[in-house]
């Protein structure tokens, strides 16, 4: 049993304590913009926000939060898709099969949210999610885009 | 919470039953969740269905995998339609409904960049044939001749009268017209949808978590399963003790699927994966329990100097080119096994009854995803329908061969009536993929005294993917598609270099690894292949590695268009910044013509860093440039992970790397800028998924050795030590 505050919600989930808080926002919850990718915290496809940290949900059992620790998912992240990332990954056409991309995001909007103005630098060292089909480039472009900036590749 | 998990279990089926074969593509959580079929809305014709309201809906047969083929087949078919682009939406039709009328939608496979290069002509008809019979509509609802309409906009209007009126107002009269049977296509130089670069149509909701993908399906009343196939190929299950886990939280039952896999079904896919790790499982390796890395490639060693191979292309005498040569230069260079790893692992919902058979998944090729149904069922594809589900990825690995479909199908038949989702974990999803064939090459040149090339003798050996999948197409020994590339001519991929001498063959050696188309299929290994040696060549013949193509490309001026793009824009001939060196590289595939030049430095210490890129591409027509350039870039991501990291080893019969940390690919720290050049020059139609990946191996590999005079020739790049001797 765990209790749990997703997107400002508190809700009881009845599962083993060592399930991974990634199963629990998918299968209990109902929540699936999060993805399951590699299950070891390598890909980020899994990221959410932990108190506003992105954390990779698949490698955290569900033991380690408690309902004081606020949870934001994808399907939290604005209540609208007005996010300035999620308008500026729209204006650009970043996703190609989308599947990495709530989990870009997520690592995206915790980045700015700690660092507002991130050089190409920094965002290429802060987002270490995988993408297969290739977005990095635009994602880059919609980070700097969304942070105010208008450079492209770099 | 998902909004399918709240309906009632019969209210879904009979509002499946209700909806048929078409709303339950691309929309099924929506139109279930509605509670209703929507109001029934005759076709204008297979492509094209316009509501009242004058909302249009675009039927898109191939699978849209993120290259962005939905978008650009619903613009060229909204095209000829003249429709408002703003009231398009798209919907797959299944499998079965297109097998039920007798494949009004032709090919649903969904590979080989063919997307828009095969069905362009039949689906550009299908919007024009509609726009006609709306028009013809509207002409008879007003008495006057239809020539006297003009269609604009989804509006139709009578030019001596100046009435007007719009398709959804007409599109019930215009269902019930005989289709034209002359329909004259536009000049592409005409276009005003296709030709641009608008926006996907399916961004939105990637970008919120909405976008359901095959992993995210849930259905009523629906169980989870996770499955453990022999990780020897060709092994298969000894014994297992289902009884040690069958009380373990959520455990339904534990099954054997055939002969080598077992799945644990429960309430949760985490429950059933977390059972599966407990199952006690005894495995019969079979007979391949001893082949290692290194046994195949002895296997393949031996085929570079077999007397017998099949000829790809062959002009002159090469070996007497290379005997009487002024100077001869060899190499013998490797490509290894590789994993398509998509994001999304290998999954599907199925539901069976004796009576019928019902399948969800992602898939490149609904048909066959059908076919495999069918067999799996053991019900003929008429009970059977599929119904496709977005990919998160696929790259060929969801086309040719859907085992887990029949995995899927397999363990629902232990379940009748009630619907179970097979989900592959990361680890299965690498030890049973279908990768990249492995081959070597060995390449010997022949340069006269004024170092022109006279004779070009290459021998690959290696895995065939067509003997693995579809032996019914290899004759009299001969795999066409290993010399992808390497044709003396044709459409798909002709060799553009104009060499006297030539044989280029391929003895077949076949590892019991299974073979897999993978995104660029054949033109990655036999670019870096190419296209490195003629960078040997050039140095041996103490040229320039432009100008000695240049001269060698005179008779192919498209290959020799986009070579000398890249060389221009990226600066060849010119100083690079300090530290940084240049190589080039080009092809023709998939109907296309490909060339890069990479930027790169590499550090005292060996470490690589690659800058830049420089991409052209002609692919002929180009139906939405902003998309044609992400799979560009989205090429290089692809084609950099393989070259820098993409290995799978095999080690008592087993592949070795089981998750990305010991298979690594591309991240964004890697990543260099990419300028794409996009010059269609008109007149064909070529593909723009996979060309671009094999240029971007062979232009880094050059210009590594531009920067520190070392070759590379056995791929990835990571066993390279390219520190400064």
């Amino acid at each position: 049993m765990a209790r749990l505050n997703i997107n400002g919600r508190v809700v009881e989930i009845a599962v083993e304590d060592d399930t991974p808080l990634l199963w629990a926002i998918r299968e209990q919850v109902g929540l699936t913009g999060t993805k399951y990718g590699c299950g070891v915290a390598q890909c980020g496809a899994c990221t959410v926000h932990v108190d506003g940290v992105a954390t990779r949900s698949c490698s955290m059992p569900v033991s380690a939060f408690d309902e004081n620790q606020k949870i934001v998912t994808i399907e939290g992240l604005s209540p609208d898709g007005s996010h300035p990332l999620q308008k500026a990954w729209v204006a650009l056409d970043v996703p190609q099969c989308g599947y990495c991309q709530s989990g870009m995001i997520m690592a995206a909007a915790a980045l700015l949210a700690a660092n507002p103005k991130p050089s190409d630098a920094d965002i290429r060292g802060e987002i270490t999610n995988i993408c297969r089909c290739g977005t990095y480039n635009r994602v880059q472009a919609a980070i700097k885009q969304a942070a105010g900036g208008n450079q492209a590749n770099g | 919470m998902n909004r399918i998990a709240s309906l009632p279990r019969r209210g879904f089926l009979q509002v499946s039953a209700a909806l048929g074969a078409f709303t339950l593509g691309i929309r099924v959580p929506e139109a279930a969740a509605q509670g209703a079929a929507p109001a029934a809305t005759p076709e204008v014709n297979a492509w094209v269905v316009v509501k009242p309201d004058d909302s249009i809906i675009i039927r898109i047969a191939r699978s849209e995998m993120g290259q962005g083929t939905l978008t650009g087949l619903a613009q060229l078919v909204a095209e000829e339609l003249n429709a408002d682009w703003s009231k398009v939406s798209t919907e797959y039709p299944t499998p079965g409904q297109n097998l039920a009328r007798n494949r009004a939608w032709g090919n649903m496979s969904t590979g080989g960049s063919r997307g828009i290069r095969e069905s362009h002509e039949y689906v550009r008809k299908g919007g024009a044939a509609a726009r006609m019979m709306l028009v013809e509509a509207a002409a008879q609802g007003w008495g006057v001749p239809a020539g006297e309409c003009r269609a604009a906009n989804s509006t139709i209007t009578h030019q001596p009268s100046g009435r007007t009126t719009t398709y959804g107002k007409v599109a019930e009269a215009a269902a019930k017209l005989t289709p034209p049977t002359d329909v004259p296509l536009r000049d592409p130089k005409d276009w005003t949808i296709a030709g641009r670069s608008l926006p996907r149509l399916d961004t939105v909701e990637k970008t919120n978590g909405k976008q359901v993908y095959g992993a995210d399906l849930t259905l009523p009343g629906m169980l989870n399963a996770a499955i453990r196939d022999c990780p020897v190929f060709g092994g298969k299950v000894a014994s297992f003790d289902a009884a040690k886990v069958a009380s373990m939280p959520g455990v339904k039952k534990v099954v054997p699927v055939g002969e080598t896999a077992v799945a644990v079904v429960a309430d949760t896919w985490w429950r059933a994966k977390t059972a599966l790790d407990a199952l006690p499982i005894t495995w019969d390796n079979g007979p391949n329990a001893q082949v290692s890395s290194a046994s195949i490639a002895e296997v393949l060693k031996a085929g570079l100097e077999a007397p017998e191979a099949a000829i790809g292309n062959r002009a002159g005498d090469a070996k007497a080119a290379i005997a009487g040569a002024a100077k001869r230069v060899e190499a013998t260079y490797g490509y290894p096994f590789q994993n398509h790893a998509t994001m999304e692992p290998m999954n599907a919902t199925a539901l069976w009854t004796p009576e019928r058979c019902e399948v969800w998944t992602p898939t490149q090729n609904g048909e066959a995803a059908l076919a495999a149904a069918s067999e799996a069922a053991g019900l003929p594809p008429a009970k059977c329908e599929v119904y496709k589900i977005h990919l998160g990825g696929g790259f060929g690995r969801r086309g040719a061969v859907h085992d887990w479909v029949r995995q899927a199908v397999d363990i629902a038949k232990q379940m009748p009536g009630t619907p179970v989702k097979l989900l592959w974990s990361r680890e299965e999803d690498m030890l049973h993929g279908r990768y990249h064939p492995i081959t070597q090459c060995k390449l010997t040149g022949a340069l006269d005294a004024q170092g022109n090339l006279t004779g070009l003798a290459m021998r690959i050996s290696g895995q065939s993917i067509v003997a693995g999948i579809f032996p019914q197409n290899i004759r009299d020994g001969r795999d066409p598609v290993v010399f992808q590339g390497l044709s003396p001519g044709g459409e798909e991929g002709a060799f553009g270099y104009a060499i006297p001498n030539i044989l280029i063959d391929h003895a077949m050696r076949n590892p019991h690894v299974p073979p897999g188309f993978w995104r660029g299929v054949n033109l990655n290994q036999n670019a870096v292949y190419v296209e490195c040696f003629m960078d040997e060549l050039a140095h041996a013949a103490g040229k320039d590695p432009l100008e000695f193509r240049r001269a060698l490309l005179r008779g192919s001026p498209k290959h020799l268009a986009v070579l000398n793009a890249v060389a221009e824009r990226g600066g060849w001939g010119q100083p690079a910044p300090e530290g940084r060196a240049r190589g080039l590289a080009q092809i023709m595939g998939f109907g296309s013509y490909v060339a890069a030049c990479a930027e790169v430095s590499v550090s005292p210490a060996g470490e690589l860093t690659i800058h830049k890129i420089t991409a052209a591409t002609d692919p002929g027509h180009a139906v939405n440039p902003q998309q044609i350039a992400a799979q560009v870039e989205g090429s290089f991501v692809y084609g950099l992970s393989a070259a820098l990291h993409g290995e799978c080893t095999v080690a008592e019969g087993r592949i070795e790397q089981e998750n990305f940390d010991t298979y690594p690919v591309m991240r964004m720290m890697e990543m260099p800028a990419v300028e794409a050049i996009l010059m269609p020059s008109g007149g064909f139609w070529g593909g723009v998924g996979e060309p671009t990946i094999a240029v971007a191996a062979p232009a880094v590999l050059n210009a590594i050795f531009a920067a520190t005079g070392k070759r590379v020739r056995q791929l990835p790049l990571k066993h390279a030590d390219l520190r400064r001797a």
